[in-house]
């Protein structure tokens, strides 16, 4: 079920001498199964996007459509569009409150209408794709390190079976290792499950590794989507408004620059490593 | 004499069952030992939970060690005579900006820590005036922090533990929180102040290219140093480096996919403009 702003545009303290406007007019469709990332510097918009398609907040104006519905038409059920839209904020600590992680997780399903068994069997779910294990069920979800609370914050949002999951940095703070398991959990997700993801990230190493498309903000509008290899393309716009492109894109177009025949559009190591070898022996 | 140095240092915590009674002890730091010199830059890495912010809090007398010793200018952090001097030489930073800002005027935030030590006002003000230029936030001196980037956030956090004129900083993820600008500018601000300054930088990170122009790294394992060296010593132990959960930077790990395959390149390259005159010339030699 697809997910849609419609020229959506949201004013902070509207009318005040802190007036802000964060969104101007901004459409985008996340459609089904996709695994779409969101890049951008902080305040160029990404949060206030991603509150507004969970509904958290109310668009200025525009339009925000789930399913070809309007969030904001009279009599919609916001509460329940949010079993359908989850939303991972970036500290987990802020939103883990329960004595144990399977309590914690079952919170979800409970509150969407579950009984306890049914609610407990969700859960358990969503913690073995996040790849918690048993051992942890019944401790207190603030003993865990910071890789493991953030995947029991990620399961209370998984157990209420999203079509949409929407995660604002889930692997800030997290050391390689386990940045790496979040993501690949994540791609696994959305290719056993069928849901769409959207990634906010400030790596742009892990969009051009994960996802399929790639959208780009700048003060509230948005500023390029594309594939990750469209957007990296424009290396020197992104700079320009605070972002970069992974390291390998600047080797790549530098090695092109030298007269080495590479693709440019290499956006990961692996690619790179294909395309130089390529290029070696092309030449030998 | 060393700015720092640690002697075999242990630190152990009681964890505690549901009733509130002991249920055991873990051993978060397990037998450091490191020596650095002033001026300069080093770099910590460690996966979570590998003892490093731990230790790190160990070099401003916030934590005492159970075992081993640390000494901040030859001061033993476990004299209390000299607490005040040891937190004055070794200044922290943490990973969260918003929990280190108190004031709701960027210069008052800044002034905090010389008004609390007592430093007369006009010195006060110098200091401030200074710190503020060396991290590049004198234009929002009469702002509130609350409507700052997280980058200017944090350049603020530093600029408010630089105006206690320390000699040494220890900063803990200082860059996780930030965004590709925001890290940018801190970095080169830190560098900034390593370079010109002559401010000893103890540096915990997940980013791997902050580190390529650290003097020293050291990465913690299980709460001990499992590898130390220059960047390049380092970051060119691929494998090592992965088996502790570590990344490498791009390039780094690109020269070592390539010569796996064969191809004639250095392994401990660093940077895009090293890889690439490498690779010119392996180019040239075929």
């Amino acid at each position: 079920m697809p997910l849609r702003a419609e020229n959506v545009s949201y004013t902070y303290s509207e009318g005040t001498a802190y007036e802000m406007k964060a969104l101007n007019d901004a459409s985008l469709e996340i459609k089904d199964g996709e695994f779409l990332g969101l890049i951008g510097h902080t305040g160029s918009g990404k949060s206030t996007l991603i509150q507004l398609f969970n509904g958290l907040i109310r668009p200025s104006s525009g339009r925000v459509l789930f399913n070809g519905e309007d969030i904001w038409a009279n009599g919609y059920d916001r509460r329940k569009l949010r079993f359908h839209v989850g939303l991972v904020f970036q500290y987990p600590d802020h939103q883990l409150f329960e004595t144990t992680v399977l309590k914690d997780v079952c919170f979800g399903p409970k509150n969407k209408g579950l009984s306890d068994e049914e609610a407990k069997e969700a859960a358990i779910q969503a913690l073995k794709h996040v790849r918690v294990s048993e051992s942890y069920f019944e401790k207190s979800p603030f003993d865990l390190s910071g890789g493991q609370k953030r995947r029991v914050a990620i399961a209370g949002v998984l157990a209420m079976e999203p079509e949409v999951l929407i995660l604002d940095e889930p692997t800030a703070g997290l050391d390689p290792k386990g940045r790496d398991e979040i993501l690949d959990t994540l791609n696994e997700m959305q290719d056993t499950r069928g849901i769409s993801v959207v990634l906010v990230s400030h790596s742009m190493e892990d969009v051009a590794k994960y996802v399929d498309r790639l959208i780009v903000m700048n003060r509230g509008e948005i500023f390029c989507d594309g594939a990750p290899k469209e957007v990296f393309r424009q290396y020197k716009e992104l700079e320009q408004i605070g972002l970069s492109a992974p390291q390998i894109t600047y080797l790549m177009h530098e090695l092109k620059n030298r007269g080495m025949n590479v693709d440019e559009n290499a956006i990961t190591v692996e690619e790179a490593k294909k395309s130089v070898l390529d290029a070696l022996r092309e030449k030998r | 004499m060393s700015i720092i140095k640690a002697e075999n240092v242990h630190y152990e915590y009681l964890s505690y069952d549901d009733d509130g009674k002991p249920a055991g002890t873990t051993t978060a730091v397990n037998g450091v030992s490191l020596d650095v010199e002033p001026g300069q830059f080093i770099g910590i890495l460690g996966h979570n939970g590998s003892g490093k912010s731990t230790f790190a809090k160990h070099l401003n007398a916030l934590l005492m060690p159970t075992e081993g010793t640390v000494w901040v200018e030859g001061s033993d952090t476990r004299d209390e005579s000299r607490i005040w001097d040891i937190r004055q030489t070794a200044g922290m930073v943490f990973q969260n900006p918003d929990n280190q800002i108190i004031a709701s005027v960027v210069e008052e935030d800044v002034g905090f820590g010389p008004e609390n030590m007592g430093v007369p006002t006009e010195e006060i003000w110098e200091r401030v005036d200074k710190a503020l230029e060396v991290t590049g936030m004198t234009a929002y001196r009469e702002h509130s922090p609350n409507r700052l980037s997280g980058g200017q956030k944090q350049r603020v956090a530093i600029a408010g533990v630089l105006a206690m004129k320390p000699k040494c900083i220890v900063l803990d993820e200082p860059t996780a929180m930030l965004d590709p600008a925001g890290r940018k500018e801190v970095l080169n601000a830190l560098k900034a102040l390593n370079k010109e300054e002559h401010i000893t930088l103890i540096h915990i990170t997940h980013y791997m290219n902050e580190l390529t122009e650290a003097d020293r790294i050291f990465v913690m394992d299980k709460g001990k140093i499992a590898l130390f060296g220059t960047p390049r010593e380092v970051f060119g132990q691929v494998e090592k480096m992965r088996e502790l959960g570590m990344d490498v930077p791009q390039v780094t790990e690109l020269a070592y996919e390539l010569r796996k395959e064969g191809v004639d390149i250095r392994e401990d390259i660093l940077t895009a403009d090293e890889m690439v005159e490498a690779l010119c010339r392996s180019e040239q030699k075929m």
